[in-house]
Formats: C-alpha cells, structure tokens, sequence
C-alpha cells in the first residue's frame, strides 16, 4: 500500500524536461511545451476515466472552453494573464460543473454519449459566434506578456503550470476523494452503501477534470497565440482518450508517458509518410487488442507481473 | 414551406438509414460505433467507383449500391470476426478506441485509394428532374429518399418482430447469457448484427452520395449526425432512432430557415434539452448499463 | 422498535414481491428473515436499505421516515448492510475495503487534499482483528477465499458504525465449521457493540441457535413472527415448509 518512489522518478523526469532548452534546438523545446499541454490535459482526463471509471467522450469541450476564456481575457479584454489564467479555469470549471449536473445521472456509454453531445454544443458555438470566439477561423493573434514571448520562456512557463497541476492532481488522487472516486470506478452499488453520495462525488470529479482540463487549454492558447474551435470538435476528446488508453489510465503518471508517446510516434512517422493516422490506426489496434494497460502496463509488467497498479491506488 | 417539409423529411429519412445501423449495434452488442460513420463514407466512394466505371446508368447506380453494401458486408465481417469480437468484455473505454482507430484508417485508406479530392456522382437515370405532387414539384430523387427510410424502417421491423432470427436478436438484446444458454450460437447472431448494421451504413453512405460532395472527412460529421438521432430516437431503439431522424431533418432545414447560421446551435440545443427532459432519449428503456 | 416496516409492497412487472409486510426489529434483538427462495426477503432488504423504492408503505428508522431518502442517507441514519453475493471492491486489499468505508463514514470522501494513505491504520487494524483477518490486510479482496470475503463484508459493514446491521445470507456458501464459528463472530459482535441485527439465513440450525425472534416470509408476505419455538409450532409455518405431507394429515 505504500506509494513507491515514485516522486523521486517524477522529479527526476522534470528535472529531464527542464534540460530540454539546455541540450536541444528549438524544434524539441516546442514538441516538448506541446507535450506538457497535451500531458496535462490527459492527466485531467484520467481522472474520470481510470480513477472515476467514467469514460468521457467530451473532455476536449473544457480543454476549449478555458482555451478561448483565456485568449479573449488577455487579448479582447487585456486582462493580467495569471488573473486570466484563474479565470479561465475557474469558467471551465463552472462550466464543468454546469454540463457534470446533468452528465452524471447517466452511466456508461449514455454517458459518454451525453459527454460527446454537449462538446459539440460548445463546438458549434465557438464556430458561429463570430464576434467573440472568430468563428471558423479561431481567434488568432492573442497577445502574450514579454515574460513568456519567447519559445524558450514559454516552455519554462509551460513546465512550471504542468508541474503545478501535476502536484495537485497527485495530492487529489492520493487524497480520501481518491479513494472515493476508486471505490465508485471498483464497485458503485458498494460504495453507495458505505454512505457515500455517489452521483455528487462524480460530480466532484467532473468539475475537477474539468477546471484541469481548462487549464492546459488555457496554455494551448497562449502557446498557439490563438484558440481553434477545432479544439472542440469530438476528434480532439478521441485525441486525448488515445493518450490516456496509450499511457495506461490505470496509472497515475500513465497519461503523460501516452502523451508524450503520441507525440513523438506522429513526429517520427510524418518523416516517412503524409498517412500519419492510419499508422496511429494500426498502433492503436495494437495497443487495445494485446497491451491495453498501455505504456505504464507495459512497464510495470517487466518489474512485477500484477502488481499493485492494477488497484490503481497507489501506482505511481 | 412544402418544400421544406420535405427536404427535412429527405434529409431525415437518409439520415435514419445509417443512424438505424449504429442502434441497431448498440442494441445487440453495446458498442458504440465510431467508425459507422466510416462506413456510411466507404459506400459513398464504392458507388462512386462503380458508377464511374460503368457511366450513368440505371444498372450501375443501382448496382453500385447493392455493390457497396456487399463491400461493407465483408469489411464489417472481418472487422467483427477477427478484432471486434476479442472485445466485448472488456472496458468501453477499449471497444471506443477500438472503433476510433477504425476511424483513422479508414480516413487515411480513403485518401490513399480515391485521392484526397472532392467527386460527385449524378442523379440515377430517371430520378434527375422532378415530380409533380399536386401542391408543388418535387425532386424525384429526395422522394425516393423519402419513401426508402418508411419501406426500411417496416422491414426491419418485421424482420425484428416477424422472424426467427429477429426474436433471437431481441433476446440477445435482453440477455446474450441465457441465449447462449439456449444453445443459440451467440457469436453468429452479434456477427451478422454488426454485419447488418454496416451495410445499413454503407447504404445508406451510397443513397446519400447525389446529394452531397464525396470527398474525405465526410464520415466525421455524419457520426455526430447519426449520434444525435440515436441520442434523442433512445438508443437502442428502432422507432426512436426513426423519429430521431425526422426531428433532426426538421430541425436542420427549418432551424437554418429561422436562425440562419446559427442552426448547428439550435440543434445541440435541442438535443442537450431532450435528454434533460428524457435522459434515455425519447424512446429509450431506462436501463443500468453498467457492468 | 428500532425499525418499522409497515404494510410495505412491492411489485414487479405485475409480480408481487412484497404484499402489504409488516416487520418490527426491536432495539438490541437479532431478528432472522426466513422464507423459501424467491419468498421476498432479498427485495425486503432492498426496499429498507433504500436500494429500490416500495409502491406502498412505510419503513421508518428510529421513528424517522426512510422512504423518501436516498440509500447512503440511509447509511447515514445508522443501517449498514451486506449482500447475499459477495460484494468487495475485488482489486483493492482487505485494508483498503475497510478503509474506504472509515473515509465514507467520517465524510470525508468529498474531501481532496486530505491525504488518504495511512489513515484510521488502528481503527482498520482493529476491525480486521476483530473479524478474525489480520493477516490479510494486505490481500487484494478478490483473491480471498470465500468465507473471508464474507467476513470482510462484516467489517465493512461494521465501520460503518451502524445501529442497525442487515446482514443477506452472511453465511452463504460457507463450510459448516466456518458458519459455526462465523456466526458466533456475529453474535458476540451485535451484542457487544449493543447494535441490532436484521438477518436472512438458510441454514434453520443457525437461525433458531442465534435469533431472539424470527419472522416467515412467503410469497412476500409475513406469515408468522414470534421466538423459535413460537415460529417452529406455527401451523401455517410447517404447512408452508413441511407442504403436502402437513396438508394431507
């Protein structure tokens, strides 16, 4: 039951990323900043689906909603960027918490049926409301501090705001919310008679997910200098579940390795052919057929064959 | 406003040929199926391919669709003997990435086999001018639309009520364990389900061909389409996913009628007020999915 | 009476599992529910435990009205229950099982920077002595034997801190040695911890050796209520047990 040492991994590996800028060209500190953003966002993912036992199928409607707040905060209404920053996470997480009242009185696929249904409501809205979200063509030319303007600043803010979430949502999965949320994923009839309100803590985690969500949303924007409502679009929540299912979500730190995975396999593969996805296809059918623990089951199966990351408790 | 009613009918109508396929999936095998809206394009672009080999004739269009249908009827059985079938017990979140990664195949397969270019096929021979209804000329294609969603709509359910083989359905929708229990062979019974269903699919892809551009990228938009029928009809259900159809037809044609662009909106809406009100969809069993 | 079931039904799609019950559980008593299979008492369970709602008729709990609440509202009011099929969380070991129901009870699941890893180590650690598996807190629940995980179900029920313990069939699939020794478990712990037990069992030895008083349900009605031997004299009793060969005499 004790969290292995993985902290010092954890902290290992950060400090790794740090070095990017040090050792590597440009190109790398850019596919890195992308991998922290997309990291992040599949770590807040995970906690629906591999804690909650929720599958989602419209989380990319967070990661666009906090996206777009926080491009038109600074940018429409020159807001300070770490007031827009909160502001950003704290829309998604109303928003969140607005689209969870309703999603989480359904189970399973309904659920992620209803997910994917009010992702593209929020799709089609930053497609039609021209005047705040530029419609089809995204909001481009958000503006940035001096602070951050640089790819190499950028990607130390990036590091500092994926660190900062990754610590907390660690402290929330290792917390008696964690817990809970484990128990309802285990056994939701059990939980329920332990006394625990099972509809609520759902919601708890939806909200959760969902304000995290926007977060590395918020980062995609300031990173990209614009949002696209293509961030939106249901391919985008497939997008994020591939990482997740390719990391492993019975993982704690499954969803950055799947992250990171997707990244540089699309980077590799774009050298040799335009058909990037079908190659995807095929890993992805791969993956589900005879690894579906994914990247960290892989791991941990060479050190220990049904450890106790199967619990998903205390898995790094 | 008569023609309108009509286009919402057409559209709705064709839209309930593939929505129909996808419930009828779920119904049986509990898998959503991303990549019924892969299928629904790879019929499109079989027509296409046979009609351009053959010019505009009746027996080529018509032809091409049976074709297109067989084409699919194949893809889906291999798709289901071999890789589908290793999934059914394990997590949703599997079988979903699964049908995803079909998804991006298919999409890049597409490109790779038709290019990455828009095409168009013509009317059938015979169904390019219009019909004169008494109110108002009318397409006479878009009313062959029309007519084929009721006449599907009839067989399947008498093929469902009717026959052996739709009470075995019925009752593997209930539960595949006694079924198997009974001696059916259950595997057989969700193959030829998934089979159905793509070819239902693939039909439905190569009807709505005339109508719009053949080109890749097709299938992501008729997915959500189709998500929205069987999310308002209930899914799971046949009926539900019909008057899902017909309502999304109507709100398309009259929503962009009254609220110009803003219709994709009003459509949503729409739907995310449905389930509010029913969240199993209009004709949906409240059920516990979990397991 | 600690706990009020009064003309209760339930039905079915037109079957009638429960017909117009009445039960009353006094405080500090162990009061078996027995019945042929079928007879209604898993539904009965369910309709008290909040797990399904009753068409008619009400169930109250130290004089408060349990019908309109939800199940772990139920929880809260002081009834903890079991299931008659084992239901463990079966990936997480015997401590965490019991664990989660500690957080549960003291409210604290909702709570998220509350770390959960070692917490209520003792209060656990007690409980699993108590139900006699202390040497397999570190068992993920899954992989115990049968009778253990019955036994973990108790202590998950336990920690609940209930007045009231439903228990479906605590003895279920368990060898004649361990349900002697598991229901005088069971015994010792209702009454030392002054708490009242709500019981189904098949097994006839162990529910006249243990019951104060025993209730007979059949076709989802309350045929008789009395002590044991009260129950066993029963005329309508032994024709629903013995059938024919009482009828025919």
């Amino acid at each position: 039951m004790r969290p292995r040492g993985g902290v010092q991994w954890t902290l290992f590996g950060l400090f790794l990323v740090a070095l990017v800028p040090v050792v590597g060209e440009r190109y790398y500190v850019d596919l890195t900043t992308q991998i922290l953003i997309y990291a992040l966002f599949a770590l807040s993912l995970n906690i629906l689906v591999g804690y909650c036992g929720n599958l989602s199928f419209g989380h990319a409607a967070f990661f666009a909603i906090g996206g777009y707040a926080c491009v038109i905060l600074t940018t429409t209404y020159e807001v300070t960027l770490i007031i827009s920053l909160g502001l950003s996470v704290l829309i998604s997480a109303v928003a969140a918490a607005a689209i969870g009242y309703v999603c989480v009185r359904l189970a399973a696929m309904h659920f992620a049926m209803l997910t994917l249904a009010f992702s593209m409501l929020v799709w089609s809205i930053a497609i039609k409301w021209t005047p705040v979200t530029g419609g089809d063509d995204g909001f481009v030319g958000a503006t940035l501090p001096d602070l951050i303007s640089n790819p190499v600043s950028f990607f130390y803010f990036a590091l500092l705001i994926f660190s900062t979430g990754l610590i907390l949502l660690r402290v929330i999965c290792t917390s008696t919310f964690g817990r809970a949320m484990i128990a309802i994923r285990e056994n939701e009839t059990r939980a329920t008679f332990m006394g625990m309100d099972v509809r609520k803590i759902r919601l708890q985690a939806f909200t959760i997910a969902g304000a995290f969500a926007g977060l590395a949303g918020a980062l995609l924007g300031l990173y990209n200098r614009g949002m696209y409502p293509e961030s939106a679009f249901w391919t985008e929540s497939g997008q994020v579940l591939i990482m997740v299912l390719l990391g492993g979500m019975h993982s704690f730190i499954g969803p950055v390795l799947g992250a990171a995975a997707l990244y540089i396999l699309e980077t590799m593969i774009n050298q040799y052919t335009e058909y990037w996805q079908i190659v995807l296809g095929v890993i992805l059918l791969g993956v589900v057929l005879i690894a579906p623990d994914g990247l960290a089951g892989l791991l941990s199966g060479f050190r220990k064959r049904k450890d106790d990351s199967v619990t998903g408790v205390d898995s790094e | 406003m008569f023609i309108q009613l009509m286009n919402s009918l057409a559209l709705g109508m064709n839209l309930f040929i593939i929505a129909v396929g996808l419930t009828l999936i779920f119904g049986v095998l509990r898998v959503i199926n991303f990549a019924h809206g892969s299928f629904f394009m790879i019929g499109a672009y079989v027509l296409y391919s046979v009609v351009k080999r053959t010019g505009d004739t009746a027996l080529g269009f018509w032809g091409g669709i049976v074709v297109a249908m067989l084409v699919l009827g194949f893809i889906a059985w291999l798709v289901e003997r071999f890789l589908l079938r290793r999934l059914y017990d394990k997590e949703h979140l599997l079988q979903l990435v699964f049908t995803f990664a079909l998804v991006l195949i298919v999409g890049d397969l597409v490109k790779i086999i038709w290019g990455p270019l828009q095409h168009s096929i013509s009317y059938p021979p015979g169904f390019g001018g219009a019909t004169d209804l008494g109110i108002s000329r009318y397409p006479t294609y878009m009313l062959f639309l029309i007519l084929s969603g009721p006449v599907i709509a009839v067989s399947l359910w008498l093929i469902l009520e009717k026959t052996r083989w739709g009470r075995i359905i019925r009752a593997a929708r209930l539960d595949r364990q006694m079924l198997s229990a009974l001696g059916v062979n259950v595997k057989a019974v969700y193959s030829a389900v998934f089979v159905a269903g793509a070819m239902l699919a693939g039909l439905g892809g190569a009807l709505a061909a005339p109508r719009l551009a053949v080109e890749p990228g097709m299938d992501a938009l008729i997915i959500i389409d189709c998500f929205i029928v069987v999310i308002v009809g209930g899914l799971g259900s046949l009926w539900g996913s019909f008057f899902g159809a017909i309502i999304l037809g109507v709100a398309t044609i009259f929503g962009t009628l009254i609220f110009g662009e803003w219709e994709i909106v009003i459509v949503y809406i729409l739907m995310v007020a449905v389930l509010l009100w029913r969240p199993w969809g209009l004709l949906g069993r409240i059920e516990e999915d979990r397991h | 009476m600690i706990l009020n079931v009064e003309n209760t039904s339930r039905s079915f799609s037109g079957f009638l599992a429960l017909d117009n019950v009445n039960l009353q559980v006094a405080e500090g008593e162990m009061h078996a529910l027995i019945g042929p299979n079928g007879a209604g008492k898993t539904t009965l369970f369910n309709v008290i435990s909040g797990l399904i709602s009753a068409d008619t008729g009400t169930v109250s709990f130290k004089d408060r009205e349990l019908s309109r609440m939800k199940p772990h509202q139920i929880v809260e009011v002081g009834i903890a229950r079991s299931f008659q099929r084992v239901n463990v969380f079966p990936r997480n070991t015997a401590f965490e099982n019991v664990q989660v129901a500690f957080i549960a009870r003291n409210r604290e699941h909702f709570k998220i920077f509350a770390a959960a890893y070692g917490k209520y180590t003792q209060e656990i650690m007690e409980l699993l002595i108590l139900v006699g598996m202390a040497d397999d807190a570190s068992t993920p629940a899954g992989e115990l034997a049968h009778g253990k995980q019955k036994q973990l179900e108790l202590a998950v029920a336990l920690a609940a801190n209930p007045a009231l313990l439903l228990l479906d069939e605590p003895t279920a699939g368990m060898s004649i040695a361990e349900t002697m020794s598991s229901i005088e478990l069971i015994r010792d712990i209702v009454k030392g911890r002054n708490l009242t037990l709500l019981f189904t069992e098949h097994d006839m030895t162990v529910v006249f050796e243990i019951a104060d008083r025993v209730s007979v349900l059949h076709h989802g009605q309350i045929i008789a209520t009395g002590d044991g031997e009260t129950v066993r004299n029963d005329p309508e009793v032994r024709r629903v047990y013995l059938g024919t060969e009482e009828s025919e005499s």
